[in-house]
């Protein structure tokens, strides 16, 4: 349910950026989302095409980098994927290990035709 | 021609914007606020109840209820005899800071030390949501299960501190005490930690101690 004023936050941004450029149209927004961030790209995708359409961002393709959750070992050093069961290190054992990826989400860039 | 431009924005900063204009607008009246987050039935009304109960002959507090609909929670605070106000989010499972900065006029923010914002019940979303609060808790339950932390890790990422209630009922549940807090420690490390009964009142002092000393340094360090 929250990804619709989410999904309202990338239009204003993106919209935003593309006045600046003086943009005729939005093609592609390029957007980064970790693991950890608690989005669902695909109700922002749902929300999107209804949002977008009175827009110069209608019919924009939205793509999504996705970022896995993933820890670090303090041991070892090792990186590996959060996996929902356990937070040990995979390869030592250790369970001193600290979060190290996955609370992105950003608009990286857009793409426009000027 | 089409052309890349680079933005680079994070998404959550129009909530984040309001977000601090909420916590200039506390620290304007030295009010200290608690975000009170955990799922359905953790119990967070009830330990708002012992908050406001302990709390109140020190402190002047004022409450805050998120709630998809009814009342049913913010009149169990206000019977306490603090003045509480219901945000009701018409559906969305979360508050986020316009929510927020919506119900500061309806409290007499001049006049109170401690505001207590209880979260709509949920283990996703309001992790996400920044409020403007100085302080936020996470109220996971022995009834639910020692795994949490490896099924909703976003929820124990940002939190201040985590209270593990109904601890009265350890003894009936397959509750791993130490399963429960290694998973917490990679997400959070260091995270202050108060396992405690509602019911009983064990524990709880521990708990009324942090926030009291989190007030308290709040208090004194703040501006004007």
């Amino acid at each position: 349910m929250h990804e619709l004023s989410i999904t309202e936050n990338i239009l204003k941004i993106a919209l935003r950026y593309a006045e600046q450029a003086n943009a005729k149209r939005i093609t592609r927004l390029n957007l980064v989302v970790g693991e950890l961030s608690g989005i669902v790209g695909e109700s922002v995708q749902f929300y999107w095409e209804m949002i977008a359409k009175d827009t110069i961002a209608a019919g924009a393709e939205l793509c999504f980098e996705r970022v896995p959750a993933s820890l670090r070992c303090l041991s070892c050093e090792h990186v590996f994927p959060m996996d929902g069961k356990s937070h040990a290190c995979p390869e030592c054992g250790e369970s001193r290990v600290v979060a190290a990826g996955g609370d992105d989400f950003r608009l990286e860039s857009i793409e426009i035709d000027q | 021609m089409t052309t890349r431009v680079s933005v680079v924005e994070d998404i959550m900063s129009a909530n984040d914007r309001l977000a601090a204009d909420v916590r200039a607008q506390l620290a304007a009246s030295k009010v200290f606020a608690l975000n009170v987050m955990a799922s359905p039935g953790a119990g967070k009304t009830s330990l708002i109840t012992r908050m406001v109960e302990a709390l109140r002959d020190e402190l002047r507090i004022g409450a805050v209820d998120g709630d998809i609909a009814t009342t049913i929670d913010a009149d169990r605070v206000a019977a306490l005899g603090v003045p509480a106000v219901q945000i009701n989010t018409g559906g969305a499972c979360h508050l986020d800071a316009a929510m927020l900065q919506s119900a500061l006029p309806k409290l007499p923010l001049d006049n109170l030390d401690l505001l207590i914002i209880e979260n709509v019940g949920n283990l996703i979303c309001p992790a996400t949501f920044d409020l403007g609060a100085h302080r936020s808790v996470l109220i996971a339950s022995v009834p639910e299960g020692d795994d949490k932390p490896y099924k909703y890790p976003v929820m124990y990422r940002g939190v201040d501190a985590l209270v593990l209630n109904k601890t009265d009922v350890l003894g009936a549940f397959d509750f791993d005490v130490d399963y429960f807090r290694k998973g917490v420690e990679p997400l959070n490390p260091g995270l202050a930690f108060f396992p405690l009964s509602c019911k009983t009142g064990k524990g709880l002092e521990e708990w009324l101690n942090w926030l009291r000393r989190e007030v308290r340094e709040y208090v004194s360090g703040s501006p004007g």
